[in-house]
């Protein structure tokens, strides 16, 4: 099997992901943006996909705060 | 046998190279020892330091032009190159990027980044050592002497941009300047912010001392609201060989000086028309006199007629343009002087220009001191 293989998402959430860190009964929530109006909103599993300011039905996740290196060249 | 004095004439003529209409010949230099039987060529310091000459003609922090008179090509390419590769500059190494969320993707910002040249305090950047990167999994040998960053050898700066509306007051209806609706839509080099660590506060004193990007003005990135770059940059010292943002120059050039020699006189309509061929400045006229149309005969009854000179060949680009017309065929001779370099140095601004050559002594000397010693180990 190739290191490139598709590996399907573990069902516990990682305790350390830093997005993920609202847990509570319903899950982690994820910060999304709205498409539309730029609003931002946290989403659950099972939420509807839609802004709650717009009714917007295309919502964008924000990129991670997670560091990045990068050599100047 | 007592070598015999070169006659001066000749010594000229060997050191013209001819440039003709498609061919450059005399290329080559010869004054080296057994090239002309029954001349000394051996080279001393004292004929040497007699002959040298340097002559500044500008002399700008970011420009300057100076001729080097009386040393071989080799010598002189070596300044040059070693001004280009050799002379260790502080520029951006590596971007740790918390957070980009504008159009410019992050490696295309980190390598617009590392182009920027930056300056500081001279002391301060001669007191900055080298930081040696951790060897690669590549080659992990040299894992034990490498360097941790420290405040001798890495300068960290902040870039920390959002963009934002500016707000309604003030912006007539159907504004669409992003500068007047939106604060930091563009992201300039001058928002790059200096962190100083340990010895840094007093090597790099406010407020001409601090590193800091010698252009303010070099865009970086543009925005839009709710956009934001989020990111630190070590810097560390390098040699433009490894990289070109490590080259303290934006050019460093050399020319050889242009001569022009009138051999048969260029009168009338036709000396206009030669002094149209070159630049402005290097081609004068003059009056032909009563005695040169006495004693010349190409030059016989003209007497009173403008005749074209040669005035200042420094400004010649030696085009050729001349030799392109039948009329000057024969008449004239390009060439130029093989042993007078006109430089040009062009600094990026970390140092001035005229240190970056005097630097640039420095490590020809050094290297030949280092060549000398390893010389004497071989000789043991």
């Amino acid at each position: 099997m190739s290191r490139e293989a598709y590996a399907p998402p573990t069902l516990q959430p990682s305790s350390s992901n830093a997005n993920t860190n609202t847990t509570d009964i319903a899950g982690p929530s994820t910060p999304y943006e709205c498409g539309e109006c730029s609003a931002k909103l946290q989403l659950k599993k099972g939420d509807a996909i839609r802004c709650k300011e717009c009714g917007h039905r295309v919502l964008l996740k924000t990129r991670t705060k997670r560091m990045v290196q990068f050599e100047a060249r | 046998m007592v070598p015999e004095p070169i006659p001066p004439e000749t010594a000229r003529r060997r050191k013209i190279v001819g440039v003709n209409a498609e061919t450059v010949t005399n290329v080559t230099s010869t004054d080296f020892p057994g090239h002309h039987p029954g001349e000394d060529h051996e080279w001393s310091l004292e004929k040497f330091s007699q002959n040298l000459e340097v002559q500044f003609h500008k002399n700008d922090p970011l420009d300057a032009s100076f001729s080097l008179v009386g040393i071989d090509a080799s010598i002189a390419n070596a300044f040059r190159r070693i001004m280009i590769a050799e002379i260790p500059t502080l520029a951006i190494e590596t971007v740790f990027v918390h957070n980009n969320t504008s159009i410019v993707q992050d490696e295309v910002l980190a390598a617009r980044l590392g182009l920027v040249p930056l300056t500081a305090s001279l002391s301060g950047l001669n007191w900055l050592q080298f930081y040696k990167k951790p060897a690669t999994q590549d080659d992990d040998e040299g894992a034990d002497d490498t360097d941790t960053a420290a405040d001798n050898n890495t300068i960290v700066l902040k870039l920390h941009v959002e963009c934002a509306w500016r707000g309604a007051e003030g912006i007539k209806s159907g504004e669409t300047d992003p500068e007047k609706l939106y604060v930091n839509s563009s992201v300039y080099a001058k928002q790059i912010t200096f962190e100083p660590t340990g010895r840094q506060n007093s090597e790099f004193p406010e407020p001409d001392g601090l590193v800091r990007p010698v252009n303010p003005e070099i865009l970086l990135a543009k925005m839009r609201p709710g956009q934001i770059i989020e990111l630190d940059m070590h810097c560390i010292k390098g040699i433009g060989a490894d990289h070109a943002k490590f080259s303290p120059v934006a050019t460093a050039t050399y020319r050889l000086l242009p001569t022009i020699d009138i051999v048969k006189p260029i009168v009338g309509n036709d000396a206009r028309k030669f002094a149209r061929c070159f630049p402005k400045g290097v081609i004068g006229s003059e009056d032909v006199t009563e005695e040169e149309s006495e004693t010349s005969k190409e030059l016989e009854g003209m007497a009173g007629e403008k005749k074209a000179v040669v005035r200042n060949t420094f400004k010649d680009t030696v085009s050729r343009e001349c030799l392109r017309h039948e009329e000057f065929r024969g008449k004239v001779k390009l060439g130029r002087v093989r042993d007078h370099f006109i430089f040009s140095v062009e600094s990026t601004g970390q140092f001035d220009s005229d240190y970056l050559f005097l630097e640039s002594v420095k490590t020809l000397k050094a290297k030949c001191s280092r060549l000398k010693r390893q010389f004497a180990n071989v000789m043991r």
